[in-house]
């Protein structure tokens, strides 16, 4: 989707801002989201596609005021909630109880013992890509390319920035699950993957910096023979 | 634009901690899951491995290949089974640097955590359309003749930079050069500086 998470070459957001002395987590909650996140996606609640995409859909003026686990955190309730394992009344109720009783431990409202989760936590969650489909690639290293002008609603790795643009095929990946299918339950639809390379002029024009290239890793179908 | 620092903000923590608790009790979340992740990422800060393999691929030219061409199997090497990294070489002639515009894909197992940096808008937006401005206020500044070259993780593989060894630190050995090695070297943003003189007692 042409979405407000299609960052590359929008202007006006100043200077890269630096922390000093960063600590791994700003508060508490940011890992709890993250072992949330992670839990959700090894019980196999969601793909890490379904995950970006669910991301994706938030409102672009939240989108771009969230932290990074405010981000995920609106991620996987959506998710949560879509793939009907709490309900919306669930999720209202328990953030009224912990409104009133801001300092009430996460167990607070339970009854009863805790539940063994039913799959073991694996804090490294990730999600094997790879199929071996015999699939023969369409271009070689060395081929000119150009890449589709598509502006599909739902999810997309190609970033806009670089749609309609003149590329060389720089290396092939191998054959990796398709994430605009895989992030609407369409299958996988594996398909070779390129790293492709721009040079900076054909993406931004007389505007680019000097002796400037991108590469970026792009799925077959979305790229078409160039000249 | 964009918030740099993560509140408390109780209106994000009561959502937080709404959905947590109704994860506990359909058994999704294992009771254990945050300590374990802060376990994960805040206490086992030992070197990152990917500093290790940098150090070990400046001073062995037999691992620097497998590093930049069998990756998987230069990573076995510090225990790490990590298939989709693949490693580019800064060289007198290219500069490398690393980004996600679409997210904030990074190499978290070799790198750990993101900095916030890296996942602000200001550095997904900037560093594929003006890399050479980013850099420099990083301090770092490409001579015009030298290419940077982007990478937008935009796939499942993520990147590594292999920085340049500093001059004067020839006579270091592998242990030596790894406190050297940054995160933000390792992403491109920085180069590798040489061990700073001791401290003179006298004027």
């Amino acid at each position: 989707m042409d979405g407000v998470h299609d960052l590359g070459g929008m202007q006006g957001f100043g200077r890269v801002e630096r922390e000093k002395d960063e600590p791994v987590f700003h508060a508490p909650w940011e890992a709890e989201v993250l072992a949330m996140m992670r839990a959700g996606g090894g019980r196999g609640v969601y793909n890490l596609d379904e995950f970006r995409h669910a991301i994706e859909r938030m409102r672009p003026a939240e989108y771009l005021a969230a932290t990074y686990y405010e981000k995920w955190l609106a991620g996987i309730t959506r998710l949560f909630v879509e793939k009907g394992l709490v309900t919306d009344k669930e999720l209202e109720a328990r953030i009224a109880f912990f409104d009133a009783r801001p300092d009430a431990p996460v167990t607070a409202p339970l009854t009863g013992s805790i539940p063994t989760a039913r799959v073991s936590f694996n804090p490294g969650w990730t999600q094997e890509v790879v199929r071996e489909t015999g699939a023969q690639p369409r271009f070689a290293p060395g081929d000119a390319v150009i890449t589709r002008n598509i502006h599909p609603r739902g999810h997309t790795r190609l970033p806009r920035y670089a749609r309609g643009k003149r590329g060389v095929i720089h290396r092939l990946h191998g054959v990796h699950v398709f994430p605009d299918a895989h992030a609407h339950g369409l299958g996988e639809q594996a398909q070779p993957l390129y790293s492709v390379r721009f040079d900076a002029r054909e993406l931004w024009g007389e505007d680019a910096e000097p002796h400037q290239a991108v590469h970026i890793d792009l799925w077959e179908s979305y790229l078409e023979p160039g000249r | 634009m964009g918030k740099n620092h993560p509140n408390v903000d109780p209106y994000i923590v009561s959502r937080v901690r709404a959905l947590e608790s109704l994860l506990l009790e359909k058994g999704i979340l294992a009771p254990d899951a945050v300590d374990r992740v802060v376990q994960r990422y805040e206490s086992d800060t030992g070197p990152m491995v990917g500093a290790r393999a940098v150090a070990r691929a400046w001073t062995n030219p037999v691992y620097k290949r497998i590093l930049l061409e069998d990756t998987r199997t230069a990573l076995a090497e510090f225990g790490l089974d990590y298939n989709m990294l693949l490693v580019t070489e800064n060289t007198p002639a290219i500069h490398n640097l690393v980004v996600c515009t679409l997210c904030s894909c990074y190499p978290w197992p070799v790198l750990g955590l993101p900095p916030t940096w890296y996942k602000m808008p200001a550095y997904r937006a900037r560093a594929v359309s003006e890399p050479r401005a980013i850099l420099k206020e990083f301090g770092v500044d490409v001579p015009a003749e030298r290419e940077v070259r982007v990478w937008d993780s935009s796939a499942e593989l993520r990147y590594m930079v292999l920085p340049e060894r500093p001059a004067g630190t020839e006579r270091l050995g592998e242990a030596e050069l790894v406190p050297l090695i940054t995160r933000d070297a390792l992403i491109g943003v920085a180069h590798v500086q040489p061990p700073s003189p001791p401290r003179s007692t006298s004027p």
